[in-house]
Order: structure tokens, then C-alpha cells, then sequence
């Protein structure tokens, strides 16, 4: 059963010191409401996935002190540029970078969800990704003639933690197309999710909403969280990205004293409104 | 129109849609504003005949499976042209999006190689882009290679580069001596001014012309429907080039 959590800091509870958490881009579903309840609570050395990148939620948690290692085929702002928290803490060595290349995260999240050992993807041989990845092997085609693969093994998250527009009281969650967090949720020992609203009815009564559901089956819990992707949007919603904010934050970011303003601003001061 | 008019996006633009007419499927990634705009002018022209895939684009994007299916479509070869970028591009058409320096403690970090580890190995045509041609920028040899120019031959490599266009010129690819060839020179550039530039070897043919300039019906597409069309995923750029705001 889906636990319905009534608070935002019950369910960042559950995102505990060390756990590998499946994180989705910054234009697909991000809950950065809870995110900034994660930061309050002081958690450390998570392990970063991006499926297959991440964004400003990501450089948040690291300039917060959060994150001890960056699993993603990369870290952006989008047109606000360098993620300036990431890229400060891979220049002081206080992070762990795993470079991938976004199919392989998803070939390792893929191989997770259908219980496989690994997936097998082309491409990656010959570049410095690959050879600084001693977790990944080049094997050859079995059913081919001296034809290079690149194995990539299962990728189970210990968490996959989302924002979506939707869910009902069966646990059942709405995503429409962004089938990444589909994916994310199959993949990891347990997905916690904060919605915008949670509904009345069954999301899986009826076939337009059910193929864009994740099943309750998946969903360890959930919260509702009114505008909880910003500041950045949702998808098929009229949430949209508050592009003021992120130039903002792109610009406090960029030093230790400017990012601690920001945080006390908007992250340790928010609590009362969150 | 004089040449005067035309912006240097505007010729970059038209330079690169001129090679994407008559795909059947173009995709565009991240941070890529330029090509963006030149994937949407070719499918413009086309009448809806080229099919354009733009990520992080809700309106202009075909995929209903997630993150995972660009991928899946390229690998299957149903895509014919892509564009990457790299701080650093070399003269084997090696790129990275990675780091300058010893990667564990570079000098600099940018945000990572993104899905170039596989589209350059599995697009046909791939259309290399680097708006600061500079000897920082285009170099002998990168300091890390998020993907390889080219293979060897019993790696899978039905992709790879077909062309390399910078702010002041464009390259061809010749795939036999894996070498980038001088194939014109926006306006203002010169060979002299492209070789003092650049930090590669390459080669020069005998005549190498100035980059042909949009003419008026492109320009006015352009700075129509195509804007109008690119600012939903750059309003910044949007603004920058075609002083447009996004639509509410």
C-alpha cells in the first residue's frame, strides 16, 4: 500500500544519509519542495543519479553539502548556464563525478526494472566515459563476429523521488508522456512522490489516464505539495518555469556567500511557508 | 538586403538548415539554440515533410516514451541528423563536453557529454557546432573525449560527423583522411584569419568562398514563424537574436 504522508518533512525523513536517488531533468517532474525539506533536515552523502541528467535541484543538494557523488551524463541550468555549485565542488575534488551518457543510464535503470544483470548498448567505445568507468565492460556480441558491446549493469536506485501533476488515493500517479519516471519508479526499491493535487476516482479506471499512470504498486509514498516543482514547471500543467528565479539563483549561486544567502532566503526561511 | 542586416545567428542558421532539407528526421538537444532554430527552418521549407524532434520542447517534440526514446529511435537509425557541441573540438573531430585538465581536478568542469556517447556513434549526420572559434576552442588534441570522432572498423559506427560549422566558418568532414576541410568563410573571415584561429591541422581547397547569406523570404521565415516557434524552448535566445518575447 501507498502511504499517504500529510507533511513534507515526514516524507523527506524517509530520504536517508548515503541513499542513491533517482533524479528526473529539470523539464520533466521535480520536487524541489521536498527538496528543500531534505536540505533543512541536513541529510548527507547522497548518490546522485540524473536520468539522464539533472539540473537545479541537483546543484542545490550540492551546494547544500548533501551529495558525496554525481552519477549523470551531465549537470546544467539550461540557458541559465553552469551549474555553479557543481562545477565549484568538481573543482575543489569534493564530490565523486560518475560521467555517463544518457542512454546508458537509461540502459542501467532498464536492466533494473525488468530484473536483468545488465543491458547492452552500442556507442561509448573509444571515449574517456568509458575508460574511466571500471563498472561498465566491453564484451563481445554473442551472436555476432568480432562486434564490441558495452555492458551496463543493472542501475536500482535506492529511491526515486518526483514531482507530478496528480495522484488518487490508491497511490496511483499521473505522469502523462514523461515515462522516465515511469521508468525511475520500476527501477528503484522505493519511489517517493510529491503531487499538486491528490484526486478523488481511480487513475487507472480509465485508459487515457492509465497509460500515463504509475501504478500504486510502485509508489512507497506520496504528499501532496501545491507548486512543488519550483521554480521550475510541470508538464501538462500551467505550472511553468520561473525563469527570473532560476537567473537568480544562477547568479548567487556562482559564489559560497552569494549560494548561503540564497539558501537562507529561500530554503531555510521557507519553512513556515512549506 | 545588405549584408549589413543579417546577423551572424541568421547566416548560421541558414547555413546549417541548408543541410538538413530533405531528412526525415531531425532531433535537436540540450543548450542548442542555433540548431534549434535551423532543425524548425528546414522543416518549414520542407511543408511538414522534415520531421523535427526538439528536447525539452513540449509543442515541437514526437516522443511519447520518456527520456529514453531519442535514443532508442537514433539506435535504430530513424533519425538522420543530430548536432554537438564541445569547450573543446579537435582536429580528428574528437569532442568533450567534460573538463580542461586532469579530469578529477580540472582547471574547468562544464556540464558533461550529455547523450553524445552514443548519437555520434549512430546519427549519419552529425552537424558539429562551436560559436567561439578560438585556438581555446578548436585544438590539437581535447582533454577528454566524451565521444570519438571516428572508429575503428570493427567498432559499430553508422554515425559521425558531416560537418563542422563555427561563428566565422564552415568545414566539410573528409571521412577518408579523417580531416576537416575548409568549406567557406562567413562574412568578415578570411583563410588567413581561419588559420591564425584555429588550432587544428586542416586542409584548404584552392577556392574557398564566403558563407552565402539568407535572402529575404528566408530572413523574414526566420524572423516569423521560426522565432515565434524557438522561443518556447530559448526565450532567452529568442529575445537576444529576434528581440521576441515568449508568448504567454
Amino acid at each position: 500500500m501507498t502511504e499517504m504522508v500529510t507533511s513534507l518533512d515526514a516524507l523527506a525523513a524517509r530520504v536517508t544519509d548515503g541513499a542513491t536517488i533517482a533524479l528526473p531533468p529539470d523539464y520533466s517532474g521535480c520536487a524541489n519542495a521536498l527538496w528543500r525539506a531534505v536540505i533543512r533536515r541536513g541529510v548527507k552523502d547522497l548518490h546522485l543519479v540524473g536520468v539522464p541528467v539533472f539540473g537545479y535541484h541537483g546543484d542545490l543538494l550540492i551546494g547544500a553539502g548533501c551529495v558525496k557523488v554525481a552519477e549523470t551524463s551531465a549537470v546544467t541550468l539550461g540557458e541559465h548556464g553552469l551549474a555553479p555549485r557543481f562545477t565549484a565542488a568538481v573543482k575543489a575534488g569534493s564530490i565523486i563525478v560518475k560521467d555517463a551518457t544518457c542512454p546508458a543510464i537509461h540502459a542501467g535503470l532498464q536492466a533494473a526494472e525488468r530484473g536483468a544483470p545488465f543491458s547492452v548498448m552500442r556507442g561509448l567505445i573509444g571515449s574517456d566515459i568509458l575508460a574511466r568507468r571500471d563498472d561498465w565492460k566491453v564484451i563481445d556480441n554473442p551472436f555476432g563476429d568480432n562486434d564490441p558491446v558495452v555492458a551496463i549493469p543493472a542501475l536500482t536506485p535506492d529511491l526515486a523521488v518526483f514531482h507530478a501533476a496528480k495522484a488518487d488515493r490508491h497511490g496511483n500517479v499521473w505522469i502523462g508522456v514523461r515515462r522516465e519516471l515511469m521508468v525511475m519508479a520500476h527501477a528503484a526499491r522505493d519511489t517517493l512522490v510529491t503531487v499538486e493535487e491528490i484526486v478523488d476516482g481511480d487513475l487507472m479506471a480509465d485508459p487515457a489516464t492509465k497509460a500515463g499512470t504509475i501504478p500504486g504498486l510502485y509508489v512507497t509514498a506520496l504528499a501532496e505539495a501545491k507548486e512543488g516543482s519550483w521554480p521550475q514547471g510541470l508538464p501538462a500543467t500551467d505550472l511553468v518555469a520561473d525563469q527570473g528565479h532560476l537567473a537568480r539563483y544562477a547568479e548567487m549561486a556562482k559564489t559560497e556567500d552569494g549560494f548561503a544567502a540564497y539558501l537562507a532566503e529561500y530554503v531555510t526561511g521557507r519553512e513556515a511557508a512549506e | 538586403m545588405s549584408g549589413s542586416d543579417v546577423q551572424l545567428e541568421e547566416i548560421l542558421i541558414h547555413t546549417i538548415a541548408g543541410m538538413l532539407d530533405g531528412l526525415r528526421h531531425v532531433a535537436v538537444g540540450a543548450s542548442s539554440p542555433v540548431p534549434g532554430a535551423a532543425a524548425l527552418l528546414a522543416r518549414a521549407r520542407s511543408g511538414g515533410a522534415t520531421r523535427v524532434s526538439v528536447l525539452g520542447s513540449e509543442e515541437h517534440n514526437f516522443f511519447s516514451d520518456g527520456g529514453k526514446e531519442l535514443f532508442d529511435c537514433a539506435g535504430q537509425g530513424r533519425i538522420d541528423a543530430f548536432f554537438l557541441s564541445g569547450a573543446q573540438i579537435d582536429g580528428k573531430a574528437n569532442i568533450n563536453l567534460v573538463s580542461i585538465g586532469d579530469p578529477d581536478l580540472p582547471k574547468a568542469r562544464f556540464p558533461g557529454s550529455f547523450g553524445s556517447g552514443y548519437l555520434y556513434y549512430v546519427v549519419p549526420r552529425v552537424i558539429l557546432f562551436r560559436l567561439e572559434h578560438t585556438r581555446r576552442t578548436l585544438v590539437e588534441q581535447v582533454d577528454f573525449i566524451s565521444a570519438p570522432g571516428f572508429s575503428e572498423p570493427n567498432v559499430y559506427r553508422p554515425g559521425g560527423p558531416f560537418a563542422m560549422i563555427t561563428d566565422r566558418c564552415l568545414f566539410d568532414v573528409d571521412k577518408d583522411n579523417r580531416r576537416f576541410v575548409l568549406k567557406s568563410v562567413h562574412p568578415g573571415e578570411t583563410v588567413e584569419s581561419i588559420a591564425e584561429n584555429t588550432g587544428f591541422q586542416y586542409d584548404v581547397p584552392a577556392e574557398v568562398p564566403t558563407t552565402p547569406l539568407p535572402d529575404a523570404e528566408t530572413l523574414a521565415l526566420m524572423r516569423g514563424r521560426i522565432a515565434t516557434e524557438i522561443a518556447e524552448i530559448y526565450p532567452g535566445f529568442a529575445k537576444r537574436v529576434f528581440g521576441l518575447e515568449k508568448a504567454a
